[in-house]
């Protein structure tokens, strides 16, 4: 179908200046179980083209899931007609820009084999976790286990040369056990409640999610917050587990970093930023231990590539160095809007689509802390009170991406260098612009875990794309605590 | 399209074997989807799409595809293919205690295919009437399609054209007047009408800004405020699965223990919404369901296999048991007495990025955006810098809550998550005592 897709492609007719095809394929299936009893089977395909076309300065798309010559045909038609229709009228005058023609083929891991997807040995599984869960304990009232795959194949096109195919093997395990008793609940999951266990590669990533065995350890942790007294409110030291420095990455660092969001064309929906075009280069974003890179490469990560949407090639760039701001995430055609506003500031590959029915727009992919020198027990001797917090449950930030509050499904407390206590409901707020200064120590590498979301919602349209983090736990100083309702 | 899915049910029909049963579900549009920043037009472009969700039915076994549709004779060998793969699929499956399919077939169909200009004509009238203002936000127009059909015979169809404008005007950095409005009909006097009034409102938000300790003020919603606030009972919050699981933010209502205002009344109100009235297991939604009932909990959304599940009767939700056709009852204070009512605090136009800071407990955190404003002595004194609220809905709508006003909103999702919502909600504003902000 593929090579189809590009013959058709190429013998439209056009007169755009620029046209390229995305053509995108998505066969998924999810496996799931509740209370000991399988959920109803559920599978995916998707298939569709996208239309891009730059045409006397204008910008227009049409997707289309009608393949056939004709209604590709029909969809640059209608590409084109916006193009014309909106030049002149546009934001940016796109007939200054020339976007990549390139050339090549990317195969992330796992994606060259047939997936081992034995239906009635995986549902076994997961139905054995889930009993491990409940345990004929009456507290659990709520346990299920799940496993999804997804295989995405897609190829981009551009008329008058180049190709690229791309092919992506992803699969997200998930587990989450509530339990009750005496009016008071308490959710504890396997990599958080949305998918925060989500990578690219083979049945391999199964067991090293953790899934087997998960269902009695996420049980009893359930059990333990029930018991536990709420976490303590205060000013205090935080050491943050990688399940929830991912959320934190994303929000803070990610999202104001995302130079459309700069540049002012999410202020409707999503936000702004308190990132302006003059901070890269000199910006002390955070202490000198902070390192962020967006790396692409990283190929097990969820949203590792080799080229993004809009045709640019993917690699390894330093963000954040040693604190201080470097450059913004931002595909080629917002780096010549911020060019054309004086500001050469460069950016990333990053123009990124959920799908082939949603045009490219600057999306985080990879974005990850990169590791630092402190053992896991370092992290927590150097704190004299404070709380270990993991796996997000809630999250908040205001639409410059700076005043946020979250909270995490578990918490320990620390004293005096040693961990305590669990405690319930612990959450923290600070601002972005001050909060990434406070860093104290970083984790090694062995402290290092790989996440990411399977829905990381911008744009308008709205997009729900997939996102890789990878962090080391980190420690921030003084930060304002909080616990649940006494 | 209409044609199209029915040719689709038929070809499923002449294909099935013996014991076998299906169900489908189509949502399909096409929609031209322009986006506009500092007044001018960032993208525009189409998307036609049309996607199918299968499920065929072998005794208590069933398994479930979701297709997208290329709408032509290619989708016919398509749909053999998947059905090989699906009769597969059954093989390894377990009998599904909870499975409820609707068993007496009751079609419908509801077209309100009126017409609207060509888009790009939409698009001018747009840039004309934001020249020389920082206007940013979406359109989206044309037909979306709903479509249920089974194996027994049922057809059910809804087919709208319209479109949804969600825009912002920006006065400086992140200040400005949000609007949106959606329909059936365009009207570019209309359009015009809405746009200069968002203009002198930008007025107020040109005056010097002030910043708010954090503390206990109190506050007006707006019915866009408003609705933010009820969309975190949305999270769960009606699904009677969920009530069931102890995961409900409103666990605490249903048993009892916690009531809200008796000004508090809430409804999912099908009859009144754009969401159509039949879901994906054939079953036709009442006109409406009680949920919240002067303060006390009155019911829940049933899905068909919740029903099934705890052996109760089901009310028509979907798998999610969320509403999509919210009401909120009106109280009794006009729109023009609000700020005199208010006094001294806060004008919420907006709310944004809600979560629960201790769900069970209906804790609730967000923050102000675009337009909130410093009210003193019932006049509007100046903008505020966002402010973040931590609080309980249970006290902003119960305790605290002073007043509903007579009127209402009725707002149009003009969310685009995959394809178009149809989600809406009837509210009302609300005066609230105190709302605890805290950074």
């Amino acid at each position: 179908m593929f090579d189809t897709m590009e013959q058709r492609f190429r013998a439209l007719k056009t007169r755009a200046d620029f046209c390229a095809l995305r053509y995108v394929e998505e066969d998924g299936e999810t496996l799931a179980v509740r209370q000991g009893v399988a959920e109803p089977l559920r599978r995916r395909l998707d298939r569709g083209a996208m239309i891009t076309v730059l045409h006397k300065g204008g910008y227009g798309y049409a997707a289309t899931a009608d393949c056939s010559s004709a209604g590709l045909q029909a969809a640059l038609d209608r590409a084109t007609a916006w193009a014309e229709a909106t030049a002149g009228h546009a934001v940016y005058d796109y007939s200054q820009i020339r976007l990549p023609k390139p050339e090549g083929r990317y195969l992330g891991p796992g994606a060259e084999q047939a997936l081992d997807w034995n239906r009635k040995a995986l549902l076994d599984l997961l139905l054995d976790e889930s009993a491990a869960a409940k345990a004929g304990d009456e507290r659990i009232v709520d346990w299920s286990a799940e496993l999804s795959r997804l295989a995405v194949r897609q190829r981009y096109v551009t008329m008058g040369g180049g190709a690229v195919e791309q092919a992506f093997q992803m699969l997200i395990p998930g587990l989450s056990v509530t339990a009750f008793a005496d009016g008071e609940s308490q959710t504890r999951s396997l990599g958080g409640q949305y998918g925060g266990i989500c990578r690219q590669g083979g049945m391999e990533i199964v067991s090293e999610a953790g899934l087997l065995g998960a269902g009695r350890r996420v049980a009893d942790e359930a059990l333990e917050l029930l018991a536990a007294p709420n976490c303590p409110s205060g000013t205090m030291d935080l050491l943050l587990m990688p399940e929830q420095m991912m959320l934190q990455i994303h929000e803070s660092i990610g999202h104001p970093l995302e130079l459309d969001r700069i540049l002012g064309d999410e202020r409707n929906y999503a936000g702004t930023s308190f990132v302006t075009l003059d901070m890269f280069g000199h910006y002390q974003y955070g202490s000198p231990l902070l390192n962020v890179t967006y790396d692409p490469r990283q190929r097990n990560e969820f949203a590792a590539y080799g080229w993004d949407d809009d045709g640019a090639v993917a690699d390894k760039v330093w963000l954040i160095a040693d604190g201080v701001l470097q450059k913004p995430l931002g595909g080629e055609i917002s780096q010549a809007r911020a060019r054309a506003a004086g500001f050469d500031i460069g950016g990333v590959a990053n123009s990124r689509a959920c799908n082939w029915n949603r045009p490219p727009i600057d999306r985080m992919a990879n974005l990850n802390i990169e590791p630092g020198d402190k053992r896991m027990d370092e992290l927590v001797a150097g704190i004299e009170r404070g709380v270990l917090m993991n796996t997000n449950v809630s999250w908040s930030i205001d639409d410059s991406r700076n005043k946020f509050q979250f909270s995490c499904e578990y918490g320990r407390l620390i004293e005096n260098g040693e961990l305590k206590g669990v405690v319930k409901n612990p959450g923290y707020r600070g601002i972005s612009a001050t909060f990434w200064r406070s860093l104290k120590a970083v984790g090694n590498a062995a402290t290092l875990d790989v996440m990411g979301t399977p829905s990381c919602g911008k744009g308008e349209p709205n997009q729900a794309v997939r996102v890789g983090h990878a962090s080391p736990a980190c420690v921030f100083a003084d930060v304002d605590v909080f616990g649940g309702e006494a | 399209m209409r044609a199209h899915f029915s040719r689709l049910a038929e070809h499923l029909r002449s294909q099935l074997q013996a014991g076998e049963a299906f169900t489908l579900w189509l949502s399909a549009e096409r929609t031209d989807f322009v986006r506009f920043n500092h007044g001018k037009v960032r993208q525009a472009g189409q998307v036609a799409q049309s996607y199918l969700d299968i499920k065929l039915v072998q005794g208590e076994k069933h398994v479930s595809q979701n297709l997208s549709l290329a709408g032509n004779d290619d989708d016919l060998p398509l749909i053999d293919r998947i059905l090989i793969e699906l009769r597969a699929a059954l093989q390894d499956v377990a009998d599904d205690p909870y499975m409820l399919l609707n068993a007496v077939p009751q079609s419908s169909e509801r077209l309100d295919a009126t017409a609207l200009p060509p888009s790009e004509t939409m698009v001018a009238d747009i840039l004309a009437a934001a020249a020389g203002v920082d206007l940013v936000g979406i359109l989206a127009a044309g037909p979306v399609q709903y479509g249920f059909a089974n194996s027994q015979g049922q057809l059910n169809w809804q087919e709208t054209v319209s479109w949804n404008f969600d825009w912002s005007l920006y006065a400086h950095g992140d200040k400005a007047v949000k609007r949106g409005s959606a329909g059936k009909v365009w009207s570019s006097e209309q359009l015009r009408t809405e746009i200069a009034e968002a203009r002198e409102q930008l007025a107020l938000l040109k005056r010097p800004v002030k910043t708010l300790a954090p503390g206990s003020y109190r506050a007006y919603f707006t019915p866009a405020a408003l609705a933010e606030l009820m969309s975190m009972l949305n999270w769960g919050g009606y699904s009677e699965k969920q009530l069931r699981a102890k995961r409900s933010p409103l666990l605490k209502l249903a048993d009892g223990e916690l009531s809200f205002s008796p000004m508090l009344t809430v409804t999912e109100d099908t009859l009144q919404g754009l969401a159509p009235a039949f879901q994906a297991e054939g079953f036709i939604k009442p006109d409406s369901v009680p949920l919240i009932s002067a303060g006390k909990y009155a019911g829940s959304l049933v899905s068909p296999r919740t029903a099934k599940e705890y052996g109760i009767a089901g009310n028509g939700a979907g798998a999610w048991e969320s509403s999509e056709s919210l009401d909120v009852a009106a109280g009794s204070l006009p729109h023009r007495d609000v700020l005199k009512a208010l006094g001294t605090g806060l004008y919420v136009s907006n709310l944004w990025y809600l979560n629960f800071s201790d769900r069970m407990a209906g804790r609730v955190t967000g923050m102000t955006r675009f337009a909130t404003f410093w009210v003193e002595n019932g006049e509007i004194v100046a903008p505020l810098n966002v402010m973040r609220f931590d609080d309980s809905i249970y006290r902003l709508l119960g305790s605290e809550l002073e007043a509903l006003t007579l009127e209402r909103e009725l707002l149009a999702d003009p969310g685009s998550y995959g394809a178009r919502s149809s989600a809406s909600a009837r509210l009302p504003g609300a005066l609230v005592r105190a709302v605890n902000l805290v950074l």
